[in-house]
């Protein structure tokens, strides 16, 4: 049976499948573990209740705020029954000596504690019945939110098949067994996509709610992440078709392999620069080892991400200086938070919007809430001393906005000498050009900044005015618009005109076939998934900067998205 | 080991605030704090155990203290029961 998804990370996959279920388990009474899974039941116990004092404090400071000390005392107790050693204590017991999991160690421990106080004489003592049953509840929810929802991964390849997959279940992952990822809704820019492809896991998503009834835990699956086609219990015939694919797939990958430590200079010896998109400070290690240019867009808003409060400056600090440090020296570029839009932070609270693309989203925040954006500040000051840092504003269109945005900045700065806390002091600002009116301004923003980085997601939107979520409206969105390719190239000869870089950290950049076009129009840094960028880096090494300009220059006398498209796939059969 | 008898004034009996002023007094000294009541026995470093302990206003209570600091242990919590959890 084949179903057709839309392919969001490239790759072939042949494995059984494992069904994530859509609703974790509440109740898990006397599920067991095997005894080699104990420490990591111990850790997403602790984890869950390390997440609830967290939620529990937020939550008691708003209570004291609003309605007195009196309701605050209730999550004061709460936060000490986490701390109870025979209630945590008792936990852990159960999952060393009982072998249970963790969702069964805590619902066993608050259903013991649950009768103890209904079986009081105490009519005040019996309502604490229901605190246990809150807390155990807040920590039930914590860990199935967290990995235990996985708990019963096979240490053997698999495919996930699922409604949907949080990016913090994608992190979850055991990546040394997940072959594929399959899921009903989603789509190419959601942020499972995004970490699917900078873990180089192959994945299909919106497939709907067919695929989804028809995929069994256990069942033979296909996923074949280049075209969308999901084969679920397919044919010998077609197994071996796809294993054959499969093979010629990782052949290519292997000749790519050996391209990793060599520049991506073209054969006339221009040099640019190949760097990696990401998002969590866990994918770091892996990328390092990828041998590209550095990171060029580490999307800061993961970190605020499917969690119920903010990360202070201290965690903020701690994720910004692992990756910084794991890069050694070679740029890393953190763009500041880019919230609103399509990401929604649940711990921001943020209004729902009618135009929500157009509306109080990334920079915008940050300005209109400036103690966050001192925090994160201060954190990527610090972080910036420990190798080479870069921060970039995302959805700048004033230039009034980018100049309080490097206030602020200065500020933080003075601060931070103040307390003689060391920071990079040569710390390179650079802007996202991703509205046309910032575009068509690039002469007047380069005199602000050190460089340039053009996001083509929004900036196609923006500039077509096509919503690349709306599927009725899907083949309207192209990269190879002219209007498109016009302001690419008019933001990068203003920064060359004002001695300054640009780079480019959308989706084109990974695109194979858009790679000569950018590089003839004088892109300095090509930024994307880090699957992809090797073919880019291929690409590069493959032509000189002359034949590039030419391509450039004749792309740029197209006058419609299909002709360039044409003329480039034409051009590299 | 120091062992005493303690009088239950504060009102409600050990419910949740005075557990927890009692866990947080206990729990500042390395010495095992238990609390006896009729055949029950409740960890004094756990508010869960004293809460479920059900002791009621009125109620007595005996605190077996047992450790190198169990002097100082003694002197603070018998403060707490004397001065009825109010601080």
């Amino acid at each position: 049976m084949m179903f057709k998804g839309i392919p969001v990370s490239a790759g072939i996959a042949i494995a059984p499948i494992v069904r994530l279920a859509a609703q974790p388990p509440v109740a898990a009474a006397g599920e067991k573990i095997d005894a080699n899974r104990i420490a990591e039941e111990l850790q997403s116990l602790e984890r869950s209740i390390a997440l609830a004092r967290e939620q529990l404090s937020g939550l008691k400071e708003k209570a004291m705020d609003q309605l007195g000390p009196e309701k605050a005392a209730i999550l004061s107790a709460h936060i000490a029954f986490l701390d109870d050693p025979s209630f945590a204590g008792e936990m852990k017991a159960r999952i060393e000596n009982q072998l249970c999991s963790a969702p069964a160690a805590v619902q066993a421990v608050a259903e013991q504690f649950i009768a103890l106080f209904e079986g009081m004489d105490n009519e005040y003592m019996r309502e604490r019945a229901d605190d246990i049953r809150d807390v155990s509840r807040r920590l039930l929810r914590n860990l199935s939110s967290g990995d235990s929802h996985f708990a019963g991964f096979p240490e053997e390849p698999f495919i996930l098949a699922g409604e949907d997959v949080t990016p913090s279940e994608t992190l979850q992952l055991p990546l040394a067994y997940v072959k594929g990822i399959a899921t009903a809704k989603g789509g190419p820019t959601s942020h499972a996509a995004i970490l699917a492809r900078s873990l180089g896991i192959p994945a299909v998503m919106g497939g709907g709610e067919a695929f989804l009834a028809a995929a069994e835990t256990s069942q033979m699956m296909i996923l074949d992440g280049t075209t969308g086609e999901l084969w679920i219990a397919p044919s010998e015939e077609q197994l071996s078709i796809f294993r054959e694919k499969a093979r010629q797939e990782a052949d290519d990958r292997e000749a790519l392999d050996a391209l990793k430590d060599l520049p991506a200079v073209t054969l006339d010896g221009h040099r640019v620069h190949v760097a990696a998109n990401m998002a969590v400070p866990e994918e770091a290690e892996a990328l390092v080892a990828s041998g590209l240019d550095g990171v060029g867009l580490f999307r800061s808003e993961f970190l605020f991400m499917d969690r119920d409060s903010l990360p202070d400056e201290e965690e903020q600090f701690d994720a910004y200086k692992r990756v910084v440090s794991a890069f050694q020296g070679k740029p890393v570029i953190i763009r500041t938070l880019d919230a609103g839009g399509d990401k929604h932070l649940p711990a921001m609270a943020l209004p729902k919007e009618e135009n929500p693309f157009l509306g109080f989203r990334a920079i915008r925040i940050s300005l209109a809430r400036p103690e966050l954006f001192r925090t994160q500040l201060r954190a990527l000051l610090r972080a910036s001393a420990f190798g080479r840092l870069l921060i970039m504003f995302p959805m700048i269109s004033h230039v009034e906005q980018l100049r309080e945005a490097k206030r602020l900045l200065e500020e933080a700065k003075e601060e931070l000498r103040m307390s003689k806390a060391p920071f990079d002091e040569q710390l390179a600002v650079g802007m996202m050009m991703e509205i046309p009116s910032a575009c068509l301004q690039a002469d007047a923003f380069a005199k602000e900044v050190q460089f340039f980085s053009i996001g083509t997601n929004d900036l196609v939107q923006y500039t077509l005015a096509v919503d690349r979520m709306n599927e009725s409206i899907a083949h309207l969105y192209s990269y190879y618009h002219p209007a498109v390719l016009r302001l690419i190239a008019h933001v990068i000869d203003a920064s060359h005109r004002a001695g300054i870089w640009t780079g480019l950290c959308g989706e084109m950049a990974g695109d194979p076939l858009a790679t000569e076009l950018l590089l003839g129009m004088g892109l300095d840094e090509f930024s994307g998934a880090a699957a992809v960028m090797p073919k880019v880096k291929a690409r590069i090494r493959s032509t000189t900067i002359d034949q590039a300009r030419k391509v450039a220059r004749y792309a740029l006398s197209l006058s419609s998205a299909g002709d360039v498209y044409r003329y480039l796939h034409d051009k590299t059969e | 080991m120091i062992r005493f008898d303690v009088h239950v004034a504060a009102e409600g009996g050990l419910h949740a605030r005075p557990a927890a002023l009692l866990v947080n007094c206990a729990g500042q000294y390395q010495s095992r704090v238990t609390l006896v009541k009729d055949q029950k026995q409740a960890d004094g470093k756990s508010i869960l155990g004293i809460m479920t302990l059900g002791a009621s206003q009125g109620d007595r209570l005996t605190i077996e203290i047992e450790g190198a600091d169990e002097k100082q242990a003694a002197a603070a919590l018998k403060e707490l029961f004397d001065k009825r959890f109010e601080s």
